[in-house]
């Protein structure tokens, strides 16, 4: 018999490992659905991890993917390493859009180098809002965060839906439920012309660095780091929860906010109802991917973005329905909470003590 | 008279789902394992329910095709939680991820497709009866089958040793394990249950009252009847209570369409999960005293020692 026995330690190397196996199994359980798809398995996977790389435009467009995911990811990694799940990022990102976008449609031909930071931190503080409102059932009654995070994603989409067929509909649409577009002041910066990937990846890259700082050198992200992995020592040792809890969820709820402004006033260019594609349910897989770790996620939020074009490649070039991203993104997530085991507990071999008696 | 029995069918017809989903949920919770993951157990059930019917042509396959892939996804719950020892919070999320993904998979040539609806029984005289008759006795058998494995839940619960073994091992995994009962097993088994229901649940959707297939059709119910499940403090008869409450909710909306209030449809459809949030808060606010206890070893990884 086969028994579990708890490492003394987590072993690092296997913190390390575990989401390279997780991608490997997940690609050979993949393989495995596009032949009984009836699809060349080789020739799909080479599609989709080689078509991304391909050329200037598809690299600009990991970025486009990039983007969102790890700002979203980074937020939702220091409420997961304290035990509090905001699984509702996707809301957060559709309520910053929309308020953000809002502002822009307001001053809707202004020429103003301040319009933008203006719509930025009105999306940031319109996702903290949002979140806030979890935080505060919270805190204040008890009430589980995940449920009510969620629910919210719901109402945040058909706000989203009643506002762009209603006060911010393009008056020149012809009744089509979508916005002006957001040009000018209003219109996100480019890195490169002729490319959709803006500057909001600098904003990713520098809401990792910060993380990592808070994680590793500030009183915060210790207070973080022992909530989740000791709360009853947390709690001895004099921290207040409902303030780690508010931290968490405001923060993530901001950068979830801010990416759903830069999504939409960047590389969607206007607010329409199907601006939440999922980002924020995926940011979820990424932050797992990435070990809650800030440099991690922004690898994963890569890896992720590669699953996303090339999920689009295969769905062209080998006729492949487009959920086939979805289950792949799936199971990468099981495989990576399933191989979890290996670095808390190690395989023993049961000996059989009694029988050489 | 003809408006409230619409009123109330509309009610049960709402509810059906949800109740089947929460049923399960509950056996699932009462062991002590939190599945989170019963948005994408309702889905794969609707699926499976909608592609075995329109296949087979049979509603009885579709149905039990749809319980054994609830069940199917519910056991690989189990093994990430139960074997494999990862977190049941973040596990929950990748079943409802991968079974959304699944299901569109695997549905993807069936939208458009249409089977015909689970035909009515309709009971010699009683379903003659005025207003009792159309609410109580001309429903899918699938209505029946939802009170009829609540009734039998809540009897294994409350009136048999199996389902004292059952709440044990959600009370206390380690006492439980110490006496000798085999608690991987018991929640496999549990687990096994909850998502046939939920497997039932979205079968009933796709089946019996939209024979259609859409994806993500469930919209969000599978998270509904987890609050329900909250909402009843771990009871049967108060998740029966909770179900046709919150069914109520959701097609309290069509009525006020139909008054002609002018109100976008967007912000109707917000109700039930505003509700949803105020119930919550409403039974966490409550006095300790009036709260019903979750189990307690909910949501707690087992790792039997030596």
């Amino acid at each position: 018999m086969i028994r579990l026995e708890r490492r003394p330690e987590t072993s690092r190397a296997m913190l390390w490992l575990t989401p390279v196996l997780a991608l490997i199994l997940t690609i050979l359980v993949g393989m495995v659905l596009f032949a009984m798809l009836g699809k060349d398995p080789v020739q799909t996977v080479v599609v989709i991890f080689v078509s991304p790389f391909s050329d200037l435009y598809n690299l600009s467009e990991l970025l486009v993917k990039a983007t969102p995911l790890i700002l979203i990811a980074i937020g939702l990694s220091l409420g997961f390493r304290a035990g509090i799940w905001n699984i509702g990022a996707e809301g957060q990102f559709t309520i910053g859009a929309l308020a953000g976008g809002a502002v822009g449609l307001a001053f809707h031909g202004t020429d103003s180098i301040w319009l933008m930071p203006l719509m930025w931190i009105t999306g940031c503080a319109a996702g903290m809002a949002w979140a806030a409102v979890p935080a505060y059932l919270r805190t204040r009654f008890g009430a589980n965060e995940i449920l009510v995070s969620l629910m919210l994603v719901y109402v945040a989409t058909l706000l989203l839906s009643a506002l762009v067929t209603g006060p911010l509909r393009d008056p020149d649409g012809f009744n089509f439920p979508e916005s002006r577009l957001f040009e000018g002041s209003a219109a996100m910066p480019l890195l490169m012309e002729g490319t959709r990937a803006h500057i909001g990846f600098f904003a990713a890259l520098l809401a990792a660095l910060v993380a990592w700082l808070l994680l590793g050198r500030h009183v915060v992200g210790f207070q973080i780091r022992l909530l989740g992995e000791a709360p009853r020592a947390a709690r001895f040792a004099g921290f207040v929860e409902a303030r780690v809890i508010w931290f968490c969820l405001l923060v993530s709820g901001g950068l979830a906010g801010l990416a759903g402004l830069f999504e939409a006033t960047g590389p969607v260019g206007q607010l329409v109802p199907s601006l939440p594609v999922g980002y924020g349910f995926t940011a979820i897989i990424v932050a797992f991917l990435g070990r809650l770790n800030p440099l991690g996620i922004i690898i994963a939020g890569f890896v992720m973005a590669v699953t996303y074009l090339g999920g689009e490649a295969a769905e062209i070039t080998m006729q492949l329905p487009n959920a086939v991203t979805e289950v792949f993104q799936g199971l990468l997530l099981f495989f990576l909470l399933g191989m979890d085991v290996l670095s808390t507990y190690r395989f023993r071999l049961r000996r059989r003590i009694r029988e050489a008696a | 008279m003809e408006l409230a029995v619409n009123i109330i069918l509309g009610m049960m017809l709402a509810a059906t789902p949800l109740l089947f989903a929460a049923t399960g949920e509950l056996v699932v919770e009462r062991a002590g394992v939190l599945n989170l993951g019963v948005e994408g157990m309702m889905v794969i059930g609707a699926v499976a329910g909608f592609i075995i019917t329109a296949e087979s042509g049979s509603h009885l396959a579709g149905i039990l095709g749809a319980a054994i892939a609830g069940a199917a996804m519910a056991l690989l719950f189990g093994l990430m939680t139960q074997v494999l020892l990862a977190n049941q919070v973040a596990s929950g999320l990748a079943l409802t991820i991968f079974g959304l993904g699944l299901s569109a998979l695997l549905g993807s040539g069936y939208s458009g497709f249409s089977i015909p609806a689970l035909p009515r029984i309709e009971i010699p005289l009683l379903a003659d009866i005025p207003f009792f008759g159309p609410l109580l006795f001309r429903h899918e058998p699938m209505f029946y089958l939802s009170i009829a494995l609540l009734l039998l839940t809540g009897w294994f619960l409350t009136r048999t040793r199996a389902g004292l073994i059952l709440k044990a091992v959600g009370e206390n995994h380690d006492a439980a394990h110490s006496i000798g009962h085999p608690v991987v097993l018991i929640r496999m088994l549990a687990l096994a249950w909850g998502g046939a229901l939920a497997g039932l649940g979205g079968a009933y959707l796709s089946i019996a009252r939209t024979p259609l297939w859409s994806e993500e059709m469930t919209a969000g119910r599978g998270w509904i009847a987890l609050a329900i499940v909250v909402f009843a403090g771990w009871r049967p008869t108060r998740a029966l209570l909770g179900a046709y409450l919150f069914g109520g909710v959701t097609i309290l909306q069509l009525h006020v369409q139909g008054l002609g209030i002018a109100i976008p449809s967007q912000y109707l459809s917000m109700l039930p999960d505003l509700v949803t949030i105020a119930v919550r808060v409403a039974i966490a606010a409550s006095p300790p005293r009036a709260q019903l206890r979750a189990p307690g070893s909910l949501g707690r990884t087992f790792h039997a020692q030596g």
